[in-house]
């Protein structure tokens, strides 16, 4: 029989409003937990969409001026802007293609040969001549099109040329320069023969050394933009932290919205711990007059709300699991993000939250009891 | 030493409608194994006289010594200590908690004392002693009737081996067989374990239990 014993007790005397304070408890757990997650899995969305962070600069025309392409000139210029830095410029198109019998659609980007090494991986085969009729196609290209004959080998139509399949690319999910998943890449000089072209619609600028991406960015605006601007400059480590950003405040927002019902929740626990002590005024009188000291009637009623916290916080973190589970597979559709650690972390978060709410909901009825004068309540009817 | 000294102690409430003198000037000395009546009209200060030598309460001044300890300057904690290991209290509605049951009520002031080793055991052997049936030990305290839970309240009262006890009206809620009864128990603990009694009552039958009676009127000692 301790003071804790003696709390347990209280609680289940009352259980029907305990599990009543209990469940607002689960449900605060449950709202924090589950928010908290749903934005985290939104970052790690986002984290997993976007390969190639931090290390590339893309430079495209600014718009209205020069019809929305770049030079030869320019690239040039763009090249010795940037010293070492390896510049990769492509153009796109799209237009129609066919194998075999099949006809349809696709995207075009042309790189010059000797680039595509250093800018996308293949998966399969191998990478096209600068000199040879030959292309890669994007992975889900390659996935949707098995059936159409477009694979790894076959031959593909453009107008009046055809390509050969020389190679399958690596997935490569959203970029901020190129998306060749669904695209078909073939050789700038091919492109330039081809369609009689020699401009180009963008320049990726890969920056060895990540510190020096804002001086290389200066250097290109110094040499392109001193009158007018010719081009603007696109640095995706700062997008990639504004992006960041918003989902770190959507998750902050959706905790928020978690937090609230969780204060409800502690009034629900204040109230009940409240009525406890009102009920029990005479008992306090009695404990106190044969030797309770203050600090242990305290005690009592902490672990009360401690009690109720940590039911409220179990029940609440299994069914914050359950609810992370939906919440990932519905909203996010990756229920794998649940079972990633900062994920996890939330459940454990909005755990401690509960307890912590309960037992700071505890803590002024506690006082209140402890503060009694203790005659005045043996006196209490 | 007497156990418990009163010397010059006044209580004065102060109250809006002007101050009320619960006790004016009361001089008290209760020697050790003494069983001492206390008894007067309603609203002669009886209570608070028992609520400052149970150290529930303060004098507002006069100097009070209890088992040896002055309390002027203790503070709340040292006052509770106070209580929990020299003074007993039997009240007159029992004031049993009714989430523990029987031996847990009584065993408790030895749990506050951090006895858990043989508590139970010395529970039950003082149980036994007020006459309490080991069948009744697990019950709560409304399944007793009025006289069972004023012995189980004074067995609460005497685990701790008390200096003292102090009874406000123990048998003011019991038929007058049952508080005969009681008498004779508190009468047994006194003159057998030499407990010192101090007891507030109404009855003026229970002065054949006592060495003597203190009287008061309007807060004061009547000779
Ligand atoms: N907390 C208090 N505030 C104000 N006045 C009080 C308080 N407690 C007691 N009094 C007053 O002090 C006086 C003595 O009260 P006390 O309770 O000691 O009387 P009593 O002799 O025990 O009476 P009874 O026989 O009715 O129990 C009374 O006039 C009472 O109104
Ligand atoms: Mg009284």
């Amino acid at each position: 029989m301790t003071f804790f014993d003696l709390a347990r007790r209280n609680v289940s005397r009352h259980w029907l409003r305990s599990v009543l304070a209990v469940i607002g408890i689960v449900i605060g757990v449950i709202a924090i937990a589950t928010l908290g997650i749903m934005g985290n899995s939104i970052s790690l969305m986002f984290g997993d969409m976007v390969t190639d962070v931090g290390d590339t600069l893309v430079v495209s025309p600014a718009t209205g001026v020069g019809g929305g392409k770049l030079t030869e000139r320019q690239v040039d210029d763009i090249t010795r802007a940037v010293g070492s830095n390896q510049v990769i410029p492509f153009a796109s198109t799209a237009d129609k293609i066919s194998v075999g019998e099949k006809e349809g659609g696709a995207m075009l980007y042309a790189i010059p040969a000797g680039d595509i090494p250093s800018l996308l991986e293949v998966e399969s085969g191998a990478y096209p001549r600068d000199t040879g009729a030959g292309c890669l196609i994007g992975s889900e290209l390659a996935a949707n099109s098995r059936e159409n004959g477009l694979k790894l080998g076959a031959r593909v139509r453009i107008g009046d040329e055809t390509l050969r399949v020389t190679g399958v690319l690596e997935e490569r999910g959203m970029g901020f320069d190129i998306n060749p998943d669904y695209a078909i890449v073939v050789p700038y000089s091919w492109y330039s023969n081809h369609y009689d072209e020699d401009e180009y619609d963008q320049v990726i600028v890969k920056v060895r050394d990540v510190n020096d991406l804002d001086a290389v960015k200066e250097s290109i605006e110094q040499r392109m933009n001193r009158r007018e601007d010719v081009v603007t400059i696109m640095d995706t480590r700062g997008i990639l932290e504004s992006v960041f950003a918003a989902t770190d405040s959507i998750t902050v927002f959706l905790m928020g919205i978690g937090a609230v019902s969780l204060i409800v929740a502690g009034v629900s626990i204040l109230n009940v711990m409240l009525m406890s002590v009102t009920e029990r005024i005479k008992e306090i009188g009695v404990l106190r007059s044969i030797g309770t000291r203050r600090s242990e009637v305290m005690r009592m009623f902490i672990y009360e709300a401690l009690f109720l916290g940590l039911a409220g916080a179990l029940i609440g973190g299994a069914l914050s699991f359950c609810a992370g589970y939906v919440v990932t597979a519905v909203f996010v559709g990756n229920p794998d993000y649940l079972f990633d650690p900062t994920s996890l972390l939330y459940i454990v978060f909005g755990m401690a939250f509960g307890v912590i709410t309960s037992v700071a909901s505890g803590f002024y009825p506690a006082w209140k009891a402890a503060q009694l004068n203790p005659i005045q309540a043996l006196r209490h009817e | 030493m007497p156990v418990i000294s009163f010397e010059h102690v006044s209580k004065v409430y102060p109250l809006p409608a002007g101050d009320v003198v619960a006790l004016d000037g009361v001089d008290i000395a209760i020697e050790q194994g003494e069983f001492v009546l206390v008894m007067g009209p309603s609203g002669s200060g009886k209570s608070t006289l028992l609520n400052i030598m149970g150290s529930l309460d303060v004098p507002t001044s006069g100097e009070v010594t209890i088992a040896g300890n002055r309390i002027g300057g203790m503070d709340d904690d040292d006052l509770t200590l106070l209580r929990r290991d020299h003074i007993g209290f039997v009240f007159q509605q029992f004031n049993l908690i009714p989430l523990l049951s029987v031996v847990e009520n009584v065993e408790y002031p030895l749990i506050l004392k951090g006895r858990q080793n043989g508590a139970r055991e010395r529970a039950q052997e003082v149980l036994e002693a007020v006459g309490i049936a080991a069948s009744h030990f697990t019950h709560t305290p409304g399944e007793l009737s009025g006289g069972q839970q004023q012995r189980v309240a004074i067995a609460r009262a005497l685990v701790n081996d008390p200096d003292f006890l102090l009874c406000d009206e123990p048998t003011g809620n019991l038929d007058s067989k049952t508080g005969t009864a009681i008498m004779d128990l508190l009468d047994r603990m006194n003159r057998e374990e030499g407990k010192t009694v101090v007891m507030v009552t109404h009855d003026p039958r229970m002065t054949g239990y006592a060495d003597r009676t203190i009287r008061l009127v309007d807060g004061r000692v009547a000779e």
